[in-house]
């Protein structure tokens, strides 16, 4: 099981859904969303949130920095 | 072990990463996925981690970037199209004990800004310049630039351009670097995580070049796209970037502590 567990939070309203995170993913967790939000943008989303590690680099690329990581690592 | 939910995770306590406060909350004008973004919070990250947020004044260009002191939540002035090295050396100036950076695009600083540029570089002004390259007059409607890549379409230069009637592309931070007046250039790009991690790291060095008094104009060059300009999606702006600009635009340092390093 992996060790450290991650989550990001995106403001739905301010993504403009450019998808510059999709390839910075290393565990491909990101996806965009088949809705869309208040500007008519696909907006970014946790497609598989189980394999997030919280390493940040989506919201290092993100051109609106809209992504907020959080991380825990998890005791066995 | 019990299963760890998201709300177990989304917690202020396990925060590794959030937009930097110096960041305005307005959303930004720029089109989706353009580097402009990317480079303001990076500088503004630097301007926080480095404890200036008081001390820093900005200059903002004209171009796509004009209203970057919409966004960029720090003392900021607006400086005439190109103008924004003189406005700076004279802030600078007056201000010596300030930190001065301007923010400007290839059309501001490489066009028509270009004599400001050069003489603020030659004049050694302890100023940061941070040039964000994208090859293309972006805000206009993505006119052929001094930047443009030979053989580049653009929507002056439909068939793209033709360096026998429309000259070469002008490699701005290469002619800085052989200035005297420069202690360090380099050119960056923001379009991968690996990549942003490099130009951030840049551009602290430039800022602390300038908090530490170092002799000499710190002068970033960033590679960036303009995917409406190009006519591309962001991710293939970014992979035309690396396969077409790159070469022409090597990435590194190039001027650094006053030597040249390649």
């Amino acid at each position: 099981m992996a060790k450290v567990r991650g989550a990001i939070v995106v403001d739905v309203e301010k993504c403009k859904g450019c998808g510059v995170c999709l390839p910075a993913c290393p565990t491909d967790v990101i996806d965009l969303a088949s809705e869309v939000n208040g500007k008519g943008y696909h907006y970014a989303f946790m497609n598989q949130p189980d394999e997030c590690i919280g390493c940040s680099n989506c919201a290092i690329v993100c051109p609106d920095g809209v992504i907020t990581v959080y991380k825990v690592k998890l005791n066995r | 072990m019990a299963e760890i939910t998201l709300q177990d995770i989304i917690k202020p306590e396990n925060l590794v990463y959030k937009k930097t406060d110096l960041m305005t909350d307005k959303p930004l004008s720029y089109c989706p996925g353009c580097g402009h973004g990317t480079a303001h919070r990076i500088t503004m990250e630097v301007i926080e981690e480095l404890n200036l947020a008081e001390d820093t004044i900005g200059v903002a260009p004209v171009g796509c970037s004009v209203l970057a002191y919409e966004f960029m939540n720090v003392d900021m002035t607006q400086a005439a199209h190109g103008r924004a090295p003189a406005v700076a050396t004279g802030i600078k100036r007056v201000w010596p004990n300030k930190v001065v950076f301007t923010y400007q695009g290839d059309g501001d600083l490489a066009a028509i800004g270009t004599s400001e540029t050069i003489h603020a570089c030659n004049r050694g002004e302890n100023i940061v310049i941070i040039f964000i390259n994208n090859g293309i007059y972006g805000m206009t409607g993505g006119q052929m630039a001094p930047t443009t890549l030979p053989g580049m379409k653009s929507s002056t230069s439909p068939y793209g351009r033709d360096v026998a009637m429309m000259g070469n592309p002008l490699k701005m931070t290469e002619l800085v670097a052989q200035l005297p007046g420069t202690y360090f250039v380099t050119r960056q790009a923001v379009h991968t995580p690996a990549a942003v991690r490099k130009a951030k790291k840049a551009i602290k060095k430039a800022f602390e070049n300038q908090r530490d008094c170092k002799p000499g104009l710190s002068f970033i060059e960033i590679v960036s796209n303009c995917n409406s300009g190009w006519k591309m999606t962001p991710t293939d702006a970014n992979k035309w970037m690396e396969e077409n600009m790159f070469p022409f635009y090597p990435m590194g340092d190039i001027k650094v502590d006053g030597q040249l390093v390649k």
